[in-house]
């Protein structure tokens, strides 16, 4: 089952690759990882995917939790959480094709960002379903180059670091 | 204090101090210069090793006999990569270390610059924590930091690399700095529900073995492992990091488990119906095959690091805290339970199947363990290097007292001992100190015995010579059809050598002249290096092969 963590980080030089030296050696594999600041400058902010049963998570939970600049840790998988992700996508659109893209695009709810004689880039947001039904009904066209930042999840209605969210003061109550 | 500039280094040497520190062990070097030249005018005292490993693993060995944390510094580059072993090991068996490096100046920093390494991108996954100083001003909170986390929770060792030049500038000293870390916790909170389930479920066995391990030293939980030992009767068997945690010559006690435990407590292991795991975290070296372990029982986990529970082996009861902590709260609710017919059992398994070696022939190692053993009363701390003679060492030196036994668990550094002898000795000038060596390992840092000398630290150390890489040897004969593939050694002259540092070198070749011997290097109170000439191809036993069950052993 696929998982996703949100979890902060200190903004401290290094916090990727602690973050990631710690998946590659201990044999955890990243889905997906996105990272950026949040609304306060000294934190950051994780969003991973993962794939794994709940021993694997717990794992892997503890483990993250060891690392001194990790922060807090929320599995959100079970939460109302609402997800996006940005896809740029470079097709083959010459004018024979053009017309017909642009109808997906519109279908989709994709904008235009670039256009070439011969391609077309393509912004596209959304989840992971979304996404991968724009890259199957593109592929045909043939697609040219593809680059996805990564997940990035928020809790619906509240912040992250209510019920069900592994944090280290979870124990206290 | 207001206004009085300081250097980098100054200022770096007055936090350490802050912190207790009265000795570090350090090699110079150049970026590290700034904080040598600060190191002259301090009241610190300062070892001089000879290789950064020894001067890691004299820290290390300071760290295991006092549990106040060991203090070591390197200059950039070599300097550092060589502690990497050291920090290595005493991360794997969690000793707290502080490390700081020399680097490059910032402005060098990242250009491949003179005996520039990365050290911490090097140390982050062998460190608990570390810390590349960016500002002069992050200093003094970046040591207070550092020896933070490396004594509290479960320990472990911190490294702090310090540009040149924020050694060099001079800045505002301002005490006392107050410690950021929002994301450390050191100890978990204990639930007291799984208290109440642990003291249940020890109430309903019949059959409990308590499985203690290096957390009950660190923690200092022995007098706690006693009573709980004592109030349920239970049999208590110890990890190699466990040993002296429990005393050796208890009633109660099995000795380790594992690979090269008694047999008694193998078997314990295989037919209790419930495990109390102590502070221990279920190696593969303890374990053997996952699936044939302790299949009876119910498992109680306690540890510090959650991390630990679950990790190897799926446990009943978990319960998260400091040992002390747990096992102070297990006690009040606890209550007797002695079960007659479980006991019964294992003292048959003692009488029938005893560690035992054969006399005959010529020295015997398990001989000079004992003899070292009767000679100090059991009152020495004995380090060991990595081998036949470390296990020989945890089978037949029955260690009495927490710290007496400090040994490379974890990562089973060859090279240890003597170095972390230096640093035991140090620590513990009035005390007797023993390394027990093997002919392979004692060359990995022999450079070390320098120091001793330089010193005057009266260490000994028992070469239990066999002319082999003993353990290698002993594996090719049971595992690989006797094809001694480079296990034979050819070795120098160890008594002219210790004469060449000017130590005492003392060669043994009889038995009747062990004890005498020892004897010698004990009242000597000077280094010596014993060169005591062993059987060639005695074999450690018995042994577990390698993802064997635990119940079935050889030898």
């Amino acid at each position: 089952m696929k998982h996703t963590l949100s979890v902060l980080v200190e903004n401290n030089p290094g916090v990727l690759a602690r973050v990631a030296g710690l998946f590659s050696r201990r044999g955890f594999n990243i889905d997906s990882l996105a990272v950026g600041m949040t609304d306060n400058s000294s934190v950051s902010r994780m969003t991973i995917v993962v794939e794994g049963d709940e021993r694997y998570l717990e794992q892997l939970n503890k483990q993250l939790h060891k690392l001194v600049d990790v922060i807090k840790i929320s599995d959100i998988t079970r939460d109302a959480y609402v997800d996006r992700e940005l896809v740029l996508i470079k097709v083959s659109a010459d004018a024979a094709k053009r017309a017909e893209i642009m109808q997906l695009v519109d279908i989709f709810r994709a904008r235009i960002v670039d256009v070439s004689p011969k391609t077309l880039t393509i912004e596209v947001t959304g989840n992971d379903g979304k996404i991968t039904a724009f890259e199957d009904s593109l592929r045909p066209f043939g697609i040219k180059e593809l680059v996805r930042t990564g997940k990035i999840a928020m809790l619906r209605g509240k912040k992250a670091g209510s019920k069900n969210h592994i944090n280290k003061e979870e124990d206290e109550n | 204090m207001n206004g009085v500039k300081l250097s980098g280094a100054e200022i770096l040497l007055k936090s350490i101090e802050a912190e207790g520190v009265d000795t570090i062990f350090g090699y110079p070097g150049g970026m590290a210069l700034p904080i040598y030249d600060a190191l002259y005018d301090s009241g610190i005292r300062h070892i001089l090793g000879r290789h950064e490993q020894g001067v890691a693993h004299a820290a290390d060995g300071y760290a295991r006999a006092t549990g106040r944390p060991g203090v070591c510094l390197a200059t950039s580059g070599p300097g550092a990569t060589n502690l990497v072993t050291g920090l290595t090991n005493a991360f794997m068996d969690s000793v707290p270390i502080v490390a700081i490096t020399g680097q490059v100046t910032r402005s060098s920093l990242g250009r491949d610059s003179f005996q520039e390494a990365d050290i911490t991108g090097i140390t982050m996954p062998i460190t608990k924590h570390n810390f590349l100083v960016k500002d002069p001003s992050e200093l003094a909170r970046t040591v207070k930091e550092a020896f933070y986390i490396a004594t509290t929770g479960r320990p472990g060792p911190v490294l702090i690399d310090v540009p040149s030049d924020i050694s060099l500038s001079q800045i505002d000293y301002k005490p006392p700095y107050e410690i950021n870390l929002p994301g450390y916790k050191p100890a978990p909170d204990t639930d007291p529900r799984q208290i109440m389930e642990a003291a249940e479920a020890i109430a309903c066995a019949r059959r409990p073995l308590i499985y203690a391990g290096g957390g009950v030293v660190i923690s200092g939980a022995h007098n706690e492992l006693l009573k709980l030992a004592e109030m349920l009767a239970a049999p208590v068997t110890c990890t190699l990091m466990g040993l002296g945690g429990f005393p050796g010559n208890h009633p109660l006690f099995l000795g380790m488990l594992g690979m090269h435990g008694t047999k008694y407590a193998n078997f314990a292991v295989s037919e209790c119906d419930l495990l109390i795991a102590v502070g221990a975290r279920f190696d593969n070296r303890v374990t053997g095959k996952l699936e044939t372990f302790a299949p009876k029982a119910k498992k109680i986990h306690i540890d510090i690091d959650p991390a630990e529970i679950g990790k190897n082996v799926k446990v009943d009861i978990p319960i998260e805290g400091d040992v002390k902590i747990v096992l102070e709260q297990l006690l009040a609710v606890l209550r007797p339970n002695l079960e007659e017919a479980w006991r019964e059992k294992i003292n048959a398994w003692k009488r029938e199947y005893p560690l035992k070696y054969c006399k005959g022939g010529n020295i015997k190692p398990q001989y000079v363990i004992q003899e070292i053993y009767n000679l100090t009363g059991g009152n020495a701390r004995i380090t060991t290097e990595v081998g036949q003679h470390q296990m020989w060492a945890a089978q037949y030196y029955s260690f009495t007292k927490p710290r007496s036994f400090i040994t490379s668990g974890g990562l089973g550094t060859m090279g240890f001992g003597l170095p972390a002898a230096i640093g035991v000795q140090v620590a513990c000038p009035d005390e007797i100190v023993f390394d027990i060596a093997g002919d392979g390992s004692i060359q990995m840092n022999i450079q070390e015995l320098c120091t001793a000398v330089n010193y005057d630290l009266p260490i000994n150390v028992a070469i239990l010579n066999n002319g082999y890489l003993g353990l290698v040897r002993q594996w090719q004969e049971m595992f690989y059809n006797r094809r001694y593939s480079q296990s034979e050694l050819f070795n120098p002259d160890f008594v002219k050598l210790a004469d060449a540092y000017g130590a005492v070198g003392i060669r043994v070749t009889r038995k009747e002249e062990v004890a005498p011997a020892l004897q010698r290097a004990i009242q000597l109170k000077k280094p010596v290096m014993l060169d005591i000439v062993i059987d060639r191809e005695d074999n450690v036993l018995p042994i577990v092969p390698p993802d064997g069950s635990l119940d079935k052993m050889l030898g």
